[in-house]
């Protein structure tokens, strides 16, 4: 063995095994130099900076103490804003269940596919702020621009993942139920959904957490919701009624993460 | 679905009156005409291959991995569609067969796989209830609300696999030997004409073999219909088979009762030396 290492030409076998990799140090100072350079043309320096921590600071300062006593109006924020979360992600879960069946490429010929994927990839290709734009703008003020924003934002996420999930499938389980003369939503519906029913709520559940947060958002552009309420008191500089909405915020997520959580394990 | 019978396409057939008390060893349930397979052009897998299976018996088709024998399994009930070639059922041509009509003929021929591929995630009774997904309208399906008759047959089957206790079970919480006892029931669920098996024991230790080829063999007679098995084991073969059919590259090369099955035959079929000193 060690003879045959010898006879390989170049340096020995030990020098090779740790050999310096130029191309990805090459690769590293490209993109240190790229932030150095980003950060000049933005305006980056210390002294703006410092003087920001300085304003922040006073910010801070008038956020404290929060002021609760227009509970109400948060309450009603709040309330709304969690609808619209839970009236996307139901309606925009149903619709993943069969966008995420016809994306999925080893059940389904490409001229079914290629559709499908084609609406997954839009439905992913912005955030839901631009959507929810778009919609305010298109329908109007108000929670039906968020739920319709938010429900396409979780077609995209759940309808994905979904049809990945499809096509992990172990296929011998298929070909087993087609064989017992099952149509195809039989089989569809008795060893297709078994092997991914699991990881399907998995995503809804998270897909449910994440519109909640982003349902505090869509209120900002107009769509409804705490958000609206939220920047609102930014602009009147109500900074105390800012806190106690962020607070009250924090404390939904928090709550939803638990409820998701519950709701994992009770359907898994 | 009794009294059915061939039509004129297949001569010289006798009425096939399953379940009438009236079966004879002459009887024929599945008759194969000159069947062909090419997964891609010019490479066949089956070449021209005809068989006729009566309504009774166990046939094991030997052969090496690779020949086409899980092909073959596989034209029958049209998993796999073959190039060219007919496939009789009862009275009906099942490769001209398509939607609705095939997979009422599908359901008609219960199948055992080598990897038992049961639903892991299903209880071992919803398994079993699948073996009815032919015959249950799909709203009955989508909320598992099977007909009583179904649901007791299923918990007969069960008892007499051996696995009465097991029906609440999830199908990835029981050992192989289960498994497959599981698949033999889900296929019999299927009231079938027939039976096929595809490598039912490679995947199980010896002893677990013959339990389930006893199992199968005794199960069938019971059902009173044939069973075709597809197995590489030929001392299986010839301990369980009423008839063994032995094929190489894709050809029937013998077909006759076990002890016509001699070593030259084995030569023939699995290659190797004139002595075929690999022959126990």
């Amino acid at each position: 063995m060690s003879a045959a290492v010898k006879s390989l030409p170049g340096p020995s076998i030990r020098a090779r095994a740790f050999r310096p990799n130029w191309p990805m140090r090459a690769v590293w100072l490209g993109f240190a130099l790229y932030v150095v350079y980003a950060s000049g043309r933005l305006n980056f320096t210390w002294d703006r900076f410092v003087t920001g921590l300085d304003r922040g600071a006073v910010f801070l300062g008038r956020m404290f103490p929060p002021e609760f006593t227009r509970w109400q109006l948060m309450a009603e924020g709040l309330l709304e804003s969690l609808q619209i979360a839970i009236i996307a992600s139901a309606a925009g879960i149903l619709l993943s269940l069969p966008i995420g069946l016809l994306a999925a490429r080893n059940l389904m010929p490409a001229v079914v596919t290629v559709p499908a994927r084609a609406i997954i990839a839009l439905a992913r290709s912005f955030h839901p702020i631009i959507v929810a734009i778009i919609f305010v703008k298109a329908i109007g003020f108000g929670p039906l621009a968020g739920i319709l924003a938010l429900t396409l934002g979780s077609i995209g996420f759940v309808a994905k993942l979904f049809a990945e999930a499809i096509e992990e499938i172990s296929l011998k389980q298929v070909e087993a139920v087609r064989a017992t003369g099952a149509s195809f939503m039989g089989v569809v519906i008795m060893a297709v959904l078994p092997q991914v029913l699991a990881r399907f709520i998995g995503f809804s559940t998270y897909q449910l957490d994440s519109n909640l947060r982003n349902s505090t958002m869509v209120g900002i552009v107009g769509g409804g919701g705490i958000g609206g309420t939220l920047f609102s008191a930014f602009q009147r500089f109500d900074y105390d009624f800012v806190a106690a909405i962020l607070i009250s915020i924090i404390a939904m997520i928090m709550l939803g993460e638990v409820i998701a959580t519950w709701l994992r394990r009770t359907f898994q | 679905m009794s009294a059915t019978s061939f039509d004129a396409a297949t001569p010289g057939r006798t009425e096939n009156d399953r379940g009438q008390g009236a079966a004879t060893a002459r009887e024929i349930v599945l008759s194969l005409r000159s069947l062909n397979k090419q997964y891609e052009r010019g490479k066949s897998v089956l070449s021209d291959v005809s068989l006729d299976f009566p309504a009774h018996g166990v046939v094991a088709i030997i052969g090496p991995s690779g020949t086409g024998k899980s092909t073959l399994i596989r034209c029958i009930n049209q998993l796999v569609e073959p190039t060219s070639g007919e496939v009789w059922l009862g009275g009906k041509e099942l490769t001209k067969l398509r939607g609705a009509a095939l997979r009422a003929a599908r359901r008609e021929i219960g199948m055992v796989f080598q990897e038992y591929n049961l639903v892991e995630r299903l209880s071992v009774i919803e398994n079993l209830l699948c073996g009815r997904l032919g015959y249950v309208p799909l709203w009955r399906i989508w909320t598992r609300n099977y007909p009583e008759s179904d649901i007791a047959r299923a918990f007969e089957l069960l008892d007499r696999v051996g696995l009465g206790d097991f029906a609440t079970r999830r199908a990835d919480a029981l050992s192989g030997g289960q498994r497959q006892r599981v698949g033999i029931a889900r296929a019999v669920m299927q009231s079938p004409r027939l039976l096929l098996a595809d490598e039912p024991t490679s995947s199980l230790d010896p002893r677990t073999s013959v339990e389930i080829m006893t199992l199968m063999r005794d199960i069938a007679a019971e059902q009173n219909i044939p069973v075709i098995i597809n197995i590489h084991d030929v001392a299986l073969a010839r301990r369980f088979a009423t008839r063994i059919v032995g094929m190489s590259a894709g050809r029937v090369v013998f077909d006759g009762p076990p002890d016509e099955l001699k070593d030259h035959h084995l030569t023939e079929i699995y290659g190797g030396s004139a002595s075929g000193e690999w022959i126990g």
